[in-house]
């Protein structure tokens, strides 16, 4: 191997790689807008929408009220202490309300359902990949995205602003039992700063991130289950299994990216 | 003969580096059962595959009624695809639903019928391939026969103009896989469809297809009749229907049609060198399809089986017995003139007994009748001539009318 070739390897390696990444970006891109497109064939896709708006949805509100009111709580007592310091210790209920809505309640939210429906939505389309049913959906004439990615979609538009939104009043609640009923501070000041602090704008910008966060949950679960046979690391059981992970550690990921850029935009 | 409806034109397919289908050439004629039989892994699936679009070939043309499929439009090649209906190997149920919702489906998703026609159509087809009670289970839940006759069930609910099926009878026990074959046989008879089979099951694959087509290291290596493939010389070819032909028919437990053959030439020989006369007697149960429809087809091949298990007990051990259709016996009687085999024909009509072969029927009032072409072999004479007159000559012989 010559010195240029040694230089240029590297090189070419990362070029394939970026390349790689770009398409694959490009053809997740597509795979949503073809999903989002055949959610407006009602009402074929009006009862599969439903099951899964219980799926997601529904299903989820327990674990969704038990981390809400736990991530309250922790903030409320966190928040008290530090308050604390500077005799500040009435805008707890800004601090906690603030938190939750703009930041912690989308978040939060679209980590858990990636935990509970997202996984299990991945391995689901992956076995049905594996074992031809999605071929047999083809031969029926009847379009696989249109079957199993729209109703899902349009379920998570629906599900993620009402969980965020469930998460949010949870865990305020929750603030409220650690700051108020167990260290003491006024249940009437923490209420009203809440009421105070938290504007329209905080609210919108908590449900337009939960609308993306739900598309980018969605189209990287569901991509990543219909694409399983293609994967050049594992076939089989295997290949789903790899499917699923991926699903979750880059949904996670880019829930955090999306969150980042959101808020610079939305500040 | 018609224009092909589907004619593969120089189709090569890759994968990788294995080359899996290497310049096919294959035309598929319409109202006709085309069987595509070879080795395991040839690609006879992947080929499958290619008629309905599931894979897209690397090179060369795919035509249906002589157009390009590449050719067609978006809406032509969905108006063409409702066409076809598919049968998958491994089953490809959907295991989250139940049984009645995986037939359902297709007519469910792609029909604008009322839920109770849907109900309808959806009950006749499940009894017609002996489902019954099953509705509400799911595939796990079903033995490896049950789940191919639900897949055939789902595969046949929408009356499809075109059905591919691969290798819809693995699996299945004999009779159930003569329950299929004839089902296939008369569904195709009765609605005309163009049927393409995958297929391991050979002679049976015979009895019900117009056509064959053996695959080879990615080629068409024979497309003929059946009768042209199971007299060809191709020395490939013969190694490979005499190495999955079994020496005797899995349902009735005669001779295959291969030994029938053999010992029609030995019986030749000795005609030639020895001038010892031999019969041939052609058994047609000729009202099968009406035992089919009135009882079901498994009582139709019960009955068959029972008829063969008698038939073997009255002939000698010189005689060959051999099945040679869906419904159709040849006996070879060596060293037996044509009066002699009409005694034996007689003798057999007043001895086997009706009850042996119709009793456990639930209806005793139907009869089993059989027809029997009695022909003595000259010198020179092709099976398919003696087959022909054979036919030609079938008379009414018995009729059992069982009574309770």
């Amino acid at each position: 191997m010559n010195r240029s070739e040694i230089i240029a390897s590297p090189l070419a390696a990362l070029g394939r790689y970026a390349i790689d990444l770009v398409r694959e970006m490009g053809s997740i891109m597509i795979f949503f807008i073809k999903g989002f497109a055949l959610i407006f064939s009602l009402p074929t896709i009006l009862s599969k929408t439903a099951q899964q708006v219980y799926f997601i949805g529904s299903k989820s509100i327990f674990v969704i009220c038990l981390t809400g009111a736990f991530t309250g709580m922790v903030l409320g007592l966190q928040g008290y202490y530090v308050l604390v310091k500077y005799g500040s210790t009435g805008s707890l209920g800004s601090a906690v309300a603030l938190t939750l809505v703009r930041e912690m309640g989308p978040v939060l939210t679209a980590i858990m359902v990636i935990a509970r429906a997202g996984s299990a939505m991945s391995a689901e389309i992956g076995i049905m990949r594996i074992s031809e049913q999605i071929d047999a959906l083809e031969t029926m004439s009847i379009n696989p995205i249109q079957f199993l990615v729209s109703p899902r979609i349009a379920a998570a538009l629906v599900s993620f602003p009402l969980l965020t939104a469930l998460f949010d009043v949870i865990g305020i609640f929750g603030g409220y039992l650690t700051g108020s009923i167990l260290l003491g501070l006024s249940s009437g000041i923490y209420f009203s700063r809440v009421e105070s602090s938290v504007d329209m704008v905080d609210v919108n910008g908590g449900f337009i991130k939960s609308i993306v966060f739900a598309v980018v949950v969605i189209t990287i679960c569901c991509y990543q289950g219909y694409y399983t046979h293609l994967r050049s690391d594992g076939q089989g059981a295997k290949g789903v299994s790899l499917s699923t992970t991926s699903a979750v550690v880059h949904s996670c990921v880019l829930i955090l990216v999306t969150d980042y850029v959101l808020t610079s935009f939305l500040l | 003969m018609d224009q092909p409806l589907i004619q593969f034109k120089d189709v090569h397919k890759h994968f990788g580096d294995k080359r899996v289908l290497d310049g096919i050439n294959l035309s598929i004629y319409p109202g006709q059962i085309t069987s595509i039989i070879g080795k395991s892994g040839v690609g006879k699936s992947v080929l499958l595959k290619h008629m309905i679009g599931l894979i897209r070939q690397d090179s060369g043309d795919i035509l249906f009624n002589g157009k390009p499929l590449v050719a067609l439009r978006k809406k032509e090649r969905e108006a063409l695809k409702k066409k076809f209906s598919y049968m998958f190997q491994g089953t490809a149920l959907f295991d989250s639903m139940t049984v009645f919702e995986n037939v359902s489906l297709p007519l469910k998703e792609k029909s604008s019928l009322q839920r109770e026609e849907i109900g309808r159509r959806v009950q006749q087809k499940m009894e017609q391939l002996d489902l019954h009670a099953i509705d509400d289970e799911y595939p796990s839940q079903l033995s490896g026969g049950m789940k191919k006759r639900v897949a055939l069930a789902r595969a046949l609910v929408t009356d499809p103009e075109i059905v591919l099926f691969d290798e819809p009878t693995t699996g299945l026990d004999p009779i159930r896989k003569s329950v299929v074959h004839g089902m296939i046989a008369d569904y195709q008879k009765r609605f005309g469809f163009t049927g393409v089979i995958v297929s391991h099951e050979i002679p049976d694959i015979f009895y019900i297809s117009q056509r064959i087509a053996m695959l080879e290291d990615g080629r068409i290596l024979f497309e003929g009749t059946p009768e042209e493939i199971q007299h060809t010389e191709d020395p490939v070819i013969r190694q490979f229907i005499t190495g999955l032909e079994s020496q005797r028919d899995e349902l009735t437990g005669l001779a295959s049609q291969q030994a029938g053959d053999r010992k029609f030439r030995e019986e030749m020989m000795r005609l030639r060198s020895h001038q010892i006369a031999f019969s041939m007697v052609l058994l047609t149960v000729q009202n099968f399809d009406q035992i089919n429809e009135t009882l079901g087809r498994k009582a139709g091949q019960t009955a068959l089986k029972n008829f063969a298990l008698q038939l073997q007990r009255h002939i000698r051990i010189t005689d060959t017995c051999s099945r040679y259709g869906l419904n159709k016996i040849l006996l070879v009687l060596s060293n037996t003139t044509r009066e002699q085999a009409r005694a034996f024909c007689a003798k057999l009509g007043r001895e086997i007994k009706g009850e042996t072969i119709m009793a456990f029927l639930p209806r005793p009032d139907v009869c089993f009748t059989v027809g029997v072409g009695i022909v003595e072999v000259q010198r020179g004479s092709t099976i398919e001539s003696i087959l022909a007159a054979a036919e030609a000559d079938q008379e009414k012989m018995y009729e059992f009318r069982v009574c309770s």
